[in-house]
C-alpha cells in the first residue's frame, strides 16, 4: 500500500467571478522513500493540490471531493486533533518563501524547537540539542550560534535550509516541498537541491516536489506528474518523461526550457496562456494552445492512457501514462515532434535523429 | 497511435517539431476567423486573475522586514525622542510623588502594617483646618487650602494615586479583555468573529463617557467592588476594551495570512499557541500605542466622572473630585482651589500623550503617529 494516496481530489475556489476548480480530479500516490515531482506552470493548481494534502487551504479554497489517504486513513475525515498530530510529525511542508516562513519575533532555533515540543514530550534542553543537530544536518555552519539568530539575520539560502530543518524536525514520512528553490539564486539553489537529494537518498522520507522547473525535477525525482489546468496530463518515470514525452503540453514545456549553447534565435514558447479555470476549455483543456489539436480535441475529454497500448491507466505508478487523444487513436495527423539527443561527451554536438513522423 | 520509439541514448535533449507546429497554428489562427481565436485563447487578464485565485496564500510578507530584537531597537529609538523622554520623566516623577506622598498602610483588626513609611506631603491630606479655609497660596501651603482648610498641595500629591492608578489599571483590564477577544475573533473568523464584533459594535454605538456614566450606577451595588475606586475602574474597562478588540482584530486579519502562520499550522502547532506566539506578538504594536494614549483619555474620563460626583466618594482627594468641589470656591474668586488639580491633570495627560507618540514612533518608525492620533480622536 502506498504511503500517501490522493484519489480524485477536487479543490474549488469561490471568487467574485465564479467558482474556480483549481484542482480537478487528480489522483496520484507516493510510496515510502520515493521522490515525486509535480510540475506545471503558474496557476495549474500544483500548490493548491499540495496544500490540500494537509488541509491547509484557507480563505476561499475548499476541498469538495476525493480522498487523501495517508497510511490508509482518510485525511479529510480526521478530527482537528488527529490532523494536528499528523501535520509536522508525519507529513511536513517546506514552503516557497523562506523569508516569510519564520516569525520575525522569535529566533530560528526557538521556532524549530517549538515544532519538536509540539509533537514530542521533550525538555527544553533536549529540544534545543535536537534543533542544533538538525541545523547541522541541513548544512548550516556553526549551528549552535545560528540557533539564537533571528530569521532576518540569515541569508536566503540559510533561511531555506532552516525551513527544511524545521520540516524535518520530527522525521516526517512525507515531505512536501512547495517550490523550495524559487527565488534563490542558482548557486544557492544547487546547494538546496543537493541537500534534498541527500535527504532523499539517506532517509526514509518520501518527497513530493512541487515546482515549475523541469531542471530541478530532472535532478531530484524518480517519477514526475505533469499538471495542467487542474488536471494531471502525464505521469512517467523521470527518464521516460524527458527522453520520451508523450503529452503535447510536456513536449511544449521541454521545448521551452532555455539551454546554454542553444543555437536557436528565439526561445520556443507554448502559444497562448493558461486557461481561465472559471470556464475551462471543453474537451482536452490544452486544445486551445495545442499545435496538434484537431476538431475532436474540443469535444472529447481524454483520460490517462498507456501511450503504447492505448489501454486506460492501470494504476501502477511506474507506468507511463498521458492524457491525449492521440493514444486512443483519435487524432488523424498525429503528433509531429521529435526528441533529439545531443551527446554531451561529443564536442561537435552530433545530432542523431531518433524518429521523425511526417505530418 | 504513435509509432515513435523511445530512445535509449542519454544526453542533452532538444525537442524539434513542436515549435514549427505552434508556428503553423499561429499562422492559421491569424488567417482564419479572429473571433474564434479570441474565444479560445484566454484573455491574459482573465488568466492572471485565475492564477491569483489559485494561489492566494503566497502573498508576499516581505513588507514585514521587522528586525528581530525589536524591543531593544524600539527602546533605542524611544530614548532618542526627547519629548517622549520628557513625558516619561514627568510620569515617573508624578508616580514617585504619588507613591511616597503619604504612608501606605494595610490595617486589619489588630495590626497595622506600614508598607511605605515615607511622607513627602507636608500635611495629612484628610486633616481639616490645618489653615484657614480657602487661603491663597503661601510658603506654608504652596497650593493654598480648600473650603475645609485642607492643604491642597498634600491633596494633589496624594490624589495622584487615584488618578494615575485608575488610568493604568483600567487600561490594563481593558487590554486583558480586548486583546484576547479581538485576536480570537480575527483569527478564527466566522460566527465567533460575528458574535464578538457585534457586541463591540453595540458598545461602540454609545459615547464613551455616557456609557461609563450609565455603567457606574449599575456597578455600585455590586459588593465585591467595594468603594468607588473599583467601580470606576471596572466601568472604564468595560467601556474601553472594545477599541482594543477592534484594533487587534484588524491587525490579526492581516497577520494570519502570513506564511509563518500557515507554516506553524502545517507543522501541527495548536491554534492557541499560534495565536499566543505568532499572531498576537506581530499584531500588538498599534494596540500598545493606543493603550498608552488611552491612559490619558481614561484619566480624563475618570476625572470627569469624579467631577460629576460618580464613582469615588465625594471627600476623596481624586483630582476630578477636587475640581468639582472647587466650583463654589471658584465663583467666589478663589482660583487656586481648581487650578492646581487641573494643572496636574493637564500635565499627566500631556506626558502620557508624549510617551504614546514616542512609543508609536519607536515601534513603527515608518508609520506616521499623527495619523493614528487623528483617527483616535
Amino acid at each position: 500500500m502506498a504511503l500517501l494516496e490522493v484519489d480524485n481530489l477536487v479543490v474549488q475556489y469561490y471568487t467574485d467571478d465564479g467558482v474556480v476548480r483549481g484542482v480537478d480530479g487528480i489522483s496520484y500516490e507516493i510510496r515510502a522513500g520515493e521522490t515525486v515531482g509535480l510540475v506545471g506552470e503558474s496557476g495549474a493548481g500544483k500548490s493548491a493540490a499540495s496544500r490540500a494534502v494537509l488541509r491547509l487551504l484557507d480563505g476561499a479554497g475548499e476541498i469538495v471531493g476525493g480522498e487523501i489517504r495517508f497510511r490508509g486513513r482518510d485525511i479529510l475525515e480526521l478530527s482537528a486533533d488527529d490532523l494536528r498530530a499528523i501535520r509536522g510529525d508525519e507529513i511536513a511542508m517546506v514552503f516557497q518563501d523562506a523569508g516569510a516562513v519564520f516569525n520575525p519575533v522569535y529566533t530560528v532555533g526557538e521556532q524549530i524547537a517549538e515544532t519538536i515540543r509540539t509533537h514530542e514530550a521533550v525538555t527544553d534542553s533536549e529540544a534545543r540539542d535536537r534543533t542544533i543537530a538538525l541545523l547541522d544536518r541541513v548544512g548550516i555552519p556553526n549551528p549552535a550560534a545560528r540557533y539564537a539568530d533571528y530569521p532576518h539575520e540569515l541569508s536566503g539560502g540559510m533561511q531555506q535550509r532552516a525551513v527544511i530543518a524545521m520540516a524535518l524536525a520530527c522525521d516526517p514520512a512525507v515531505l512536501i516541498c512547495d517550490e523550495p528553490t524559487t527565488g534563490l539564486d542558482v548557486t544557492v539553489q544547487a546547494g538546496i537541491l543537493e541537500l534534498l537529494a541527500e535527504l532523499a537518498a539517506t532517509s526514509e522520507t518520501a518527497i513530493q516536489l512541487v515546482t515549475h522547473d523541469l531542471g530541478v525535477v530532472a535532478e531530484l525525482c524518480e517519477r514526475v506528474l505533469v499538471q495542467y489546468a487542474g488536471e494531471i496530463v502525464e505521469r512517467a518515470p523521470v527518464d521516460e518523461l524527458y527522453y520520451d514525452p508523450k503529452h503535447p503540453y510536456t513536449v511544449g514545456l521541454l521545448a521551452a526550457t532555455p539551454r546554454l549553447g542553444d543555437d536557436r534565435e528565439r526561445l520556443p514558447t507554448i502559444p497562448g496562456t493558461a486557461p481561465d479555470l472559471i470556464d475551462p476549455p471543453t474537451g482536452c483543456r490544452f486544445h486551445p494552445r495545442c499545435p496538434y489539436a484537431e476538431d475532436c480535441c474540443a469535444s472529447r475529454r481524454p483520460s490517462l492512457v498507456d501511450p503504447v497500448s492505448g489501454r486506460p491507466d492501470d494504476g501502477d505508478p511506474e507506468t507511463h501514462v498521458a492524457a491525449c487523444l492521440e493514444y486512443t487513436g483519435d487524432l488523424e495527423a498525429g503528433l509531429d515532434y521529435e526528441v533529439q539527443v545531443r551527446d554531451a561527451a561529443d564536442s561537435d554536438c552530433r545530432e542523431r535523429k531518433q524518429q521523425g513522423e511526417p505530418r | 497511435m504513435s509509432d515513435r520509439q523511445p530512445t535509449t541514448d542519454r544526453g542533452r535533449i532538444r525537442i524539434v517539431g513542436f515549435d514549427d507546429a505552434a508556428e503553423q497554428k499561429r499562422d492559421s489562427d491569424a488567417s482564419s476567423d479572429t473571433a474564434d481565436a479570441a474565444g479560445t485563447t484566454a484573455d491574459p487578464s482573465i488568466a492572471s486573475r485565475g492564477a491569483t485565485g489559485i494561489d492566494p496564500t503566497t502573498a508576499s510578507a516581505s513588507a514585514l522586514a521587522q528586525p528581530g530584537r525589536r524591543l531593544e531597537n524600539a527602546w533605542r529609538r524611544f530614548r532618542r525622542n526627547r519629548s517622549a523622554m520628557a513625558g516619561l520623566a514627568v510620569i515617573i516623577v508624578m508616580a514617585v510623588l504619588a507613591v511616597f506622598a503619604w504612608p501606605i498602610t494595610v490595617s486589619t483588626a489588630e495590626v497595622t502594617i506600614t508598607l511605605q513609611p515615607f511622607s513627602l506631603a507636608p500635611y495629612d491630606p484628610t486633616a481639616m483646618f490645618v489653615a484657614p479655609p480657602n487661603a491663597p497660596p503661601s510658603l506654608a501651603h504652596p497650593f493654598g487650602t480648600d473650603w475645609a482648610g485642607r492643604d491642597q498641595f498634600s491633596r494633589v500629591l496624594v490624589g495622584g494615586r487615584y488618578t494615575l492608578s485608575i488610568g493604568l489599571v483600567a487600561v490594563g483590564l481593558a487590554l486583558c479583555v480586548g486583546v484576547p477577544l479581538g485576536a480570537i475573533a480575527g483569527y478564527f473568523g466566522g460566527w465567533i468573529d460575528e458574535a464578538i464584533m457585534r457586541v463591540v459594535d453595540v458598545l461602540y454605538a454609545f459615547p464613551f463617557l455616557v456609557l461609563a456614566i450609565a455603567i457606574v450606577p449599575i456597578l455600585e451595588p455590586v459588593p465585591i467592588l467595594g468603594s468607588g475606586y473599583w467601580t470606576v475602574v471596572v466601568a472604564l474597562a468595560v467601556t474601553g476594551w472594545v477599541g482594543y478588540a477592534r484594533l487587534i482584530r484588524g491587525e490579526v486579519l492581516s497577520v494570519r495570512e502570513r506564511e509563518y502562520v500557515t507554516a506553524a499550522r502545517a507543522l501541527g502547532v495548536p491554534d492557541r499557541t499560534i495565536i499566543q506566539r505568532h499572531v498576537v506578538p506581530n499584531a500588538i504594536a498599534p494596540v500598545v500605542v493606543q493603550a498608552t494614549l488611552n491612559v490619558g483619555t481614561v484619566v480624563l474620563t475618570a476625572t470627569a466622572l469624579g467631577f460629576l460626583g460618580l464613582g469615588l466618594e465625594p471627600g476623596s482627594a481624586e483630582w476630578g473630585a477636587m475640581l468639582a468641589q472647587g466650583r463654589s470656591s471658584l465663583l467666589r474668586g478663589d482660583w487656586h482651589v481648581t487650578v492646581f488639580p487641573g494643572l496636574a491633570i493637564f500635565l499627566f495627560v500631556l506626558a502620557i500623550n508624549l510617551v504614546g507618540d514616542g512609543i508609536n514612533d519607536a515601534l513603527e518608525p515608518d508609520r506616521d503617529g499623527r495619523d493614528d492620533r487623528r483617527r483616535m480622536r
